[in-house]
């Protein structure tokens, strides 16, 4: 089984695992997942790869605790083995010399356009990082963007690291002072991919986002992680994660990343009295 | 394709004459007339009731007692042309396994399976026999009734196992070859099995955590007990088979990458791994499932048990399961056993064209299962949390004979109607999986998404590349994907040898 070489928190809520993979770190390139399974009786999940080194052997995902396999799996410790760790799956984002390109980050999408970010400097793109959170103590890696990004601008709502507003205002402007805009690629919450989308819309200006419905298998099987983009429904562990966020339909996938909204609750109820560590 | 009732090789006849011949088995023979044979009614399997079996997942079929397995065995005519061998995919020599059994030797019974079957407690409990070995069996002809052949390989190799001395045959030295199977279901673990008898290095890539293919994913433990599967899969580690689970070929490694770590041969049974939908409004509603999502959930991530497993699978008062084949009765009886007042298959066509093997279609009627037949969904209605709350069907009447010889459904105007649904599951079949196809280049394809394959060697357009399954039928059993396979090792074991 894979062993757990670092499992930290980032900031509140927002933990780091990195896990001795290395046949999947000899595969991955930026925008690829990973599924895992935290323990024999779990979910198995998709995590966006946040990083990989082909020398440790190793691929770092960063995701946010919200029910309990994610609580599972920030209970785990370096030392300890997980039973599912597979990938990388997804087709890649696509990596091109595209002139400026603005990155909207949040929460575990700090983490998941890490990659995407050097990829795209390393292909000769002016890149330009918005990084959102809700206060300054949530952002991270903030030295990773300013090493390789052109300009890295932040919006928290406390107000400390420059604009206090949610995209879309400051995604506006950072479309308007840096014209013309090749892209814009958003990866974090739904809400944030979905308000990056709607900001570009009026401006024509093409927006990735990587969709991240439930999913069960991650290779094609299931159907789970359907979602509909350009008219059609597309399964996201094959036909994405990256879709054209002017071709999806929010509501739907809004909706169906609800399905198990009270099961969450009753296993995550279930797990902290039972099992909690 | 390939016929699925093949002629003999000459090879299969002189070695089944052979045994014919042995003095044992003309003794066998002359124990009891024919005439008397003949008089033994067939012994029906036992099953635990209905109104029990269908509100919990242990298996509906109990076995035969020894007795009742001899009895059965007793009606075998012993013919010296047994038409039973070339109705099995994979040949398996059914007079001798059978006539051991009426002789009592129970366990050469199940190592005479053995031979040319590395999975027999599977293909006991899920092969459709009554459209293989059993639809030509010679007591069929003479008394309507065949022999029990899928009964009676069951009982051997339950005997087997439960012996707790599962035999592993004598291994040839190895070869020194190695073998790369991709995907574990029936026709990579046949595969695996049957090249490492030979002395190959097999190593089988799995992309799910567990091996089996649709054995763990699909196919529910009230058919097939996840028990049973562990031990065939067991079996074949203790002949040398390696099994890598979580690994994806074509994401994890390519096929290309594989062959520069040493591997010599490749068999792809990948599986259809794309589930169908009839892209009608509302499919995506919240509650509808594809059959593959929705067994998943309840077999392999067993959501029959949550909250004690993580994974969650929505409990219905009434599901409606939409298709007519094994896949469709597998996720209707599932529903039933989950809890549901109503679970009720939906099918376009009538009884006679449902493709589901009768025995299922039967358990289904006794375990409160409704049919309405001649009848399609139209579009899902939702509620406000986009839940799916009903369904518009339409009836249909039958036409005339499509390209696969049924009665081609034709709908019938005005006929619409709704029903309260809150579970929908759709059973309507699977496309071939992309993902080695999408990986390998030069990897010919057909116009499904099917790889591409000589049906009388199962060979692809890549040198030392086989396939077979799913993969290249589509959506079709679990033991034509195990005949594709034994002829695939055959080809393999050349190929490494040439």
């Amino acid at each position: 089984m894979p062993k757990i070489l670092t499992r930290e928190r980032l900031v509140p809520n927002l933990h780091l695992l990195e896990v001795h993979a290395p046949e999947v770190a000899g595969k991955c390139r930026p925008g690829q997942f990973i599924i895992v399974m935290p323990d024999e009786k779990g979910e198995r999940v998709p995590l966006s790869i946040a990083d990989w080194n082909i020398e440790r052997g190793s691929v770092t995902a960063v995701f946010l605790v919200v029910g309990t396999t994610t609580r599972k799996l920030a209970a785990l410790a370096a030392g300890d083995e997980i039973p599912v760790f597979v990938g990388p799956l997804g087709r890649p984002s696509e990596i091109a010399s595209f002139g400026t390109v603005v990155l909207v980050a949040g929460c575990f999408g700090i983490g998941a356009l890490w990659p995407v970010a050097r990829a795209l400097k390393a292909a000769n793109n002016r890149v330009i990082a918005l990084i959102d959170a809700k206060a300054e103590y949530l952002v991270y890696w903030k030295d990773r963007y300013r090493s390789v990004c052109d300009r890295v601008l932040f919006s928290s709502r406390d107000h400390a690291l420059g604009s206090r507003d949610f995209v879309p205002a400051p995604l506006e402007r950072i479309l308007e002072a840096e014209a013309p805009v090749a892209r814009v690629i958003a990866v974090g919450c739904t809400y944030l991919m979905y308000a990056s989308a709607q900001a570009t819309r009026p401006l024509g200006v093409k927006t990735t986002v990587s969709l991240n419905p439930i999913m069960v298998d991650g290779t094609g099987m299931c159907g789970a992680c359907r979602c509909t983009a350009e008219g059609k429904t597309k399964f996201a562990c094959v036909d994405g994660p990256d879709f054209d966020g002017h071709q999806v339909d929010w509501d739907e996938l809004f909706m169906r990343r609800k399905s198990y909204f009270d099961d969450e609750i009753k296993s995550l109820c279930r797990y902290e009295e039972t099992e909690l560590p | 394709m390939a016929d699925e009732k093949k002629e003999l090789a000459p090879e299969l006849k002189e070695k089944l004459k052979a045994e014919f011949e042995k003095d044992w088995r003309k003794e066998q023979r002359k124990s009891v007339p024919a005439k008397e044979r003949m008089k033994i009614s067939r012994q029906k399997m036992p099953e635990r009731p209905a109104g029990v079996r269908n509100r919990d997942f242990k298996e509906v079929n109990i076995g035969l007692t020894p007795e009742m397995a001899q009895a059965e065995a007793r009606r075998c005519l012993d013919c010296a042309n047994p038409q039973c061998v070339s109705g099995c995919p994979v040949s398996i020599d059914i007079p001798s396994f059978v006539k051991l059994i009426e002789k009592g030797e129970f366990l050469a019974a199940a190592w005479k399976l053995k031979e040319t079957n590395s999975l027999p407690a599977i293909c006991g409990r899920v092969c459709p026999q009554e459209t293989q070995c059993e639809e030509v069996c010679a007591m069929r002809k003479a008394s309507g009734v065949p022999v029990a052949i899928g009964n009676l390989e069951r009982f051997a190799s339950d005997f087997e196992r439960l012996s707790g001395s599962m035999r592993i045959p004598p291994l040839p030295p190895p070869s020194g070859k190695k073998v790369a199977v991709i995907g574990a279901g029936p026709a990579g673990l046949t595969v695996a099995g049957d090249l490492a008898k030979l002395g190959h290095a097999v190593t089988v890539f799995e992309a799910l955590h567990e091996a089996g293919g649709v054995l763990i994913y699909g196919i529910p433990e009230f058919r097939l007990p996840k028990a049973i599967l562990k031990a065939e899969v067991d079996y074949l580690k203790r002949l040398g088979v390696a099994v890598r689970t979580s690994f994806v070929v074509g994401m994890t490694a390519t096929i290309d990458d594989l062959r520069n770590e040493g591997y010599e041969a490749f068999f792809v049974g990948s599986g259809a791994g794309l589930p169908n939908f009839m892209k009608i409004p509302g499919e995506n509603l919240v509650g509808v499932y594809s059959a593959n999502e929705y067994l998943t959930r309840v077999n392999l991530m067993r959501a029959y048990d949550f909250p004690a497993y993580d994974t969650p699978v929505f409990k219905a008062r009434t599901a409606a399961v939409i298709g007519g084949g094994n896949v469709a009765m597998d996720s209707v009886r599932t529903a039933k056993r989950l809890g549901a007042e109503r679970a009720v298959i939906v099918y376009r066509r009538s009884r006679m064209e449902m493709p589901a093997r009768t025995e299922e279609i039967h358990h289904a009627e006794e375990e409160g299962i409704e049919f309405q037949l001649l009848t399609t969904p139209l579009r899902y209605f939702g509620d406000e949390h986009g839940r799916v709350r009903a369904m518009e069907c339409q009836k249909m009447g039958l036409g005339e004979p499509d390209a696969s010889g049924r009665r081609r459904p034709v709908p019938i105007e005005g006929s619409e109607y709704t029903i309260d649904v809150d579970l929908v599951v759709c059973a309507i079949g699977q496309s071939p999986n992309p993902l080695i196809p999408q990986t390998t280049p030069g990897l010919k394809m057909g116009k499904w998404g099917n790889i591409e394959v000589d049906w009388t060697t199962m060979a692809t357009s890549l040198p030392g590349v086989y396939a077979g399954g799913d993969i290249i039928r589509g959506g079709a059993t679990v033991i034509l994907a195990m005949g594709d396979a034994r002829i695939a090792a055959a080809q393999i074991d050349k190929y490494l040898r040439r």
